[in-house]
């Protein structure tokens, strides 16, 4: 039996034991090192999750790629002004049939191995294998056989690719990819050395001593949730061009106010803001730094039969009331938006120019009456008095609500048509949008490899992320030509016309293309932001005194 | 004791089953594919990842075969994270959870006990009205308001004072905790509080405290002897509990304050259908709290003898 005896406790000391303890951390508490730190060239940010999955050959999420994006390298990799150079090949040659690759020899893995050409073709075999269920294996499809393997049609021997020798490796193409030298910059086609992989059994990339890393850093240090240090990789063949000693991402959260306090409390360098950070930033006179990410925002439609959207009338009677300039004026309020026009986003190359400078897009401006015209039309063909309420699918985001509500206010005062809303978290909604059950669902594309065919299949009848089940044969016959050019006057000629069929066939609206705020350490210099593949890019960066 | 202690365990693993059972049910029973992802995957991958998690087999084999591996202890790999198995992410999250959980519980405690006596002794003064328009506060506001303030507040005095006087945010020291766990403990305080003060007044009327008055004995020997320690009985049963709910980690807290904690992955795991989480931490953090409500009916026996003899 415990006996409680209060009678020798002074009823101040618990008050002054509390004042001293937070003395005591007060005082001895070290000062931390901030932010940056030129002597010493290291960077501090923070993550905005847990990377999930640091095995390259199934990782699709942004912290992912960003972090293997500086562990790791391709035969390919971006520069310091972000154009196509030498990785872990020297040099290459890509004819319409096939890619030959010359690996350089001082290419090292971090347990001192050289990268050879057996590397890539173990991964990639990965990659392919439906075994491995990877959701990027159709980066690897314009490669001899992926496709057909992917779907289990085929050995995985007969991918076609080939290590002539340790150092030369041949790839067989299925048709003409003027773009495959990009997509050998992305995380996807990084090499795996086999007896490391089957050494870690399942357990591959579950933490920082369960990979091999080739490229510009390696992970030091990764306490799962916490944090994770990148460290300069003394192996990495062209280590001599890389400034920065250490990105110490030791802070780990979601929260996007949290992470502008420890901006503004100088722990972390670089920190992304939203429209709720955007006005605290302001007020702390922050230098606030713009960024097109590539994603281009919509509304897409449901073109299955029983559907009324099916009615292009409809769809135009819609395109014909909606401002993308106001929407993004009024409805985003972050700066940095630009109103939607195209399917293709702005920053797409073209032959020479962006794509979108050599074949600018048709934009409908608003016109109510017009508008009206075609909703009359679009009820005599549908044999309805009126429009059943429509539904608009949308994400559990405080801003997808925000956009939702305004497409209905303003559907509703314009052309008394009833929008109902359905908010579905994450998966509920992917759910949704692939049985079909919406009539317009509020989605988005973001660039998987940096070519316009990233974006102008999207609405092939055979591509599964046209949820929409869009289908016209005229569509399908641009996207083919396209795909089978490696001539880029042909290829954008075939784009050019898609994206007048996607204006003209309304086949979508655009909305808005993503653009976002940070804020930067004015010491850090050369960090490079990009659309495709590790973005913001520290490889190149350094920190001025 | 034995008999009762053994008893009250028996009933503590029926509980856990159902709990298991509810769960499993009302998992599959929410609408959604786990193995979907933002890019469409082709029927035959969304076929191999189903294999590879058995979710191409029946529900009723599904739900045999995960009580059998349960029951060993395994629960098995992530959906999200494919790599990593849900036991590591309970063994890696939970302590850090605990650690915080045990700092804010020690301080809800005693701040519950000290306000809760104070508030009774200076009933309807101006003393007990502060603290209960607090305590008020603590209850309805909720946890994010006080984490995000008690974060600006940081932020504010490290730069007012230009030293790092307390971290902002993040994990591994001492200092680290300190915040975060006020912010965690403050609803449980201002609970306990309430507790606290209402108990302290039943008793401050009962004939014992009379006749411990009437015998001469001083104010503080009456206070800490007698009162305290028959009041304190309700706030160490609803600790319990408390304890249980708190240590699995406060998701709201750990956002904010970068905290690696396992109450992230409990709740974006249902966010993101992964199954096995869903399961493995529900799962733990039910056996907990039954571990700990038994734990309270026993330490009750040792406080308050009355409970044995029934």
């Amino acid at each position: 039996m415990l006996d409680f005896d209060f009678h020798d406790i002074e009823p101040m000391t618990m008050p002054k034991i509390l004042i001293l303890t937070l003395l005591i951390v007060a005082f001895t508490n070290p000062v931390m090192a901030q932010s940056v730190d030129a002597a010493a060239q290291t960077v501090k940010i923070a993550l905005a999750q847990e990377p999930p999955q640091l095995n390259n050959m199934t990782a699709t999420d942004q912290v992912s790629i960003f972090v293997l994006g500086h562990v790791m390298e391709g035969l390919t990799r971006y520069d310091r002004r972000g154009n196509l150079a030498p990785g872990v090949a020297e040099r290459w040659e890509l004819t319409e049939t096939s890619a030959t690759f010359w690996l350089r020899k001082d290419a090292k893995w971090s347990n001192g191995d050289p990268v050879t050409a057996h590397d890539f073709v173990f991964a990639w075999r990965n990659v392919v294998d439906p075994k491995t269920a990877s959701q990027y294996a159709f980066i690897l499809y314009p490669v001899e056989n992926a496709e057909a393997i992917n779907q289990g049609n085929k050995p995985l021997t007969d991918l076609g690719i080939q290590a002539i020798d340790d150092f030369t490796l041949k790839v067989t193409l299925e048709r003409p990819t003027g773009y495959f030298l990009k997509l050998t910059a992305f995380v996807t086609t990084f090499p795996v050395q086999e007896k490391f992989y089957r050494a870690t059994g399942s357990a591959y990339a579950a933490d920082s001593k369960d990979i091999l890393y080739n490229g510009a850093f390696r992970i030091s240090d990764w306490v799962h949730s916490a944090s994770l240090k990148m460290e300069k990789n003394p192996n990495y063949w062209n280590s001599k061009a890389i400034s920065l000693e250490v990105i110490d991402a030791e802070y780990i959260t979601a929260d996007t106010r949290a992470r502008l306090n420890l901006f503004i409390d100088e722990k972390i360098a670089y920190t992304q803001l939203d429209g709720e950070t955007y006005k605290d930033a302001l007020n702390n006179q922050f230098r606030i730094k713009k960024f097109v990410t590539g994603s281009v925002y919509f509304l897409e439609y449901n073109y299955r039969p029983e559907r009324i959207t099916h009615n292009k009338k409809l769809r135009q009677a819609i395109q014909a009331v909606f401002d993308p300039d106001e929407f993004v004026n009024k409805v985003l309020q972050t700066p940095g938006n630009l109103p939607g026009a195209s399917l293709f986003p702005s920053w797409i190359m073209g032959v020479n120019k962006p794509f979108r400078q050599e074949y600018p897009a048709v934009v409908t401006r608003p016109d109510l009456a017009k508008a009206k015209q075609l909703l009359r039309e679009a009820k005599a063909e549908l044999g309805l008095e009126d429009i059943p309420p429509l539904i608009l699918l949308v994400s559990d985001s405080p801003t997808a609500t925000k956009q939702a509500e305004y497409m209905q206010g303003m559907l509703k005062t314009k052309l008394d048509l009833d929008l109902k809303i359905d908010v579905q978290t994450f998966k509920q909604r992917l759910a949704k949008m692939t049985t079909g059950d919406f009539d317009i669902v509020g989605a988005g594309w973001g660039p998987d490899f940096d070519d316009i065919m990233t974006f102008g299949d999207l609405f092939a009848s055979w591509n599964l992320n046209n949820r929409g089940r869009y289908n016209n044969p005229e569509y399908d016959r641009l996207v083919r030509r396209a795909m089978n050019s490696n001539d880029p006057e042909v290829r954008m000629a075939a784009m050019a016309g898609l994206q007048t069929i996607v204006h003209e066939d309304a086949i979508i609206l655009p909305m808005y293309e993503q653009g976002v705020i940070y804020l930067q350490h004015p010491k850090i210099k050369g960090m490079r932001r990009t659309v495709v593949g590790s973005d913001p890019d520290f490889t190149y960066a350094r920190i001025v005194p | 004791m034995l008999k009762y202690t053994f008893g009250r365990i028996l009933s503590g693993l029926v509980t856990i089953w159902f709990i298991a059972t509810a769960t499993f049910l009302a998992m599959h029973a929410v609408p959604g594919d786990p193995l979907m992802n933002e890019k469409a995957t082709t029927p035959e991958i969304r076929e191999n990842l189903a294999r590879k998690y058995g979710l191409d087999k029946p529900i009723a084999e599904q739900y045999v075969i995960y009580l059998g591996n349960m029951v060993q202890g395994d629960f098995g790999i992530s959906f999200t994270q494919q790599n990593r198995k849900v036991n590591d992410i309970i063994q890696d999250h939970f302590p850090v959870s605990a650690a915080l959980g045990i700092l804010a519980i020690t301080f809800a405690a005693l701040g519950g006990i000290l306000w809760g006596a104070l508030t009774a002794l200076y009933r309807n003064q101006l003393p007990d009205i502060i603290i209960m328009f607090l305590v008020i506060l603590g209850i309805s506001v909720p946890s994010f308001v006080f984490a995000a303030l008690g974060q600006l507040l940081l932020v504010n005095i490290n730069q007012w004072f230009n030293i790092s006087f307390l971290p902002v945010a993040g994990w591994g020291t001492f200092a680290h905790m300190i915040v975060p766990s006020l912010v965690l403990g403050l609803g449980t305080m201002a609970l306990l509080t309430r507790l606290m003060r209402s108990s302290m007044l039943e008793i401050v009327n009962e004939d014992f405290i009379r006749t411990a008055r009437a015998k001469g004995l001083s104010p503080s020997r009456i206070f800490f002897q007698h009162q305290l320690r028959n009041a304190i009985l309700p706030v160490v049963t609803v600790l319990g509990p408390q304890i249980a709910a708190i240590t699995t980690g406060g998701f709201v807290v750990e956002l904010v304050f970068a905290i690696p904690g396992l109450g992230r992955y409990f709740v974006q795991a249902v966010q993101q259908l992964d199954y096995t989480v869903i399961m493995g931490t529900t799962v733990f953090y039910g056996a907990f709290l039954v571990f700990m409500v038994i734990l309270v009916d026993i330490i009750y026996g040792f406080i308050d003898p009355r409970v044995r003899l029934k």
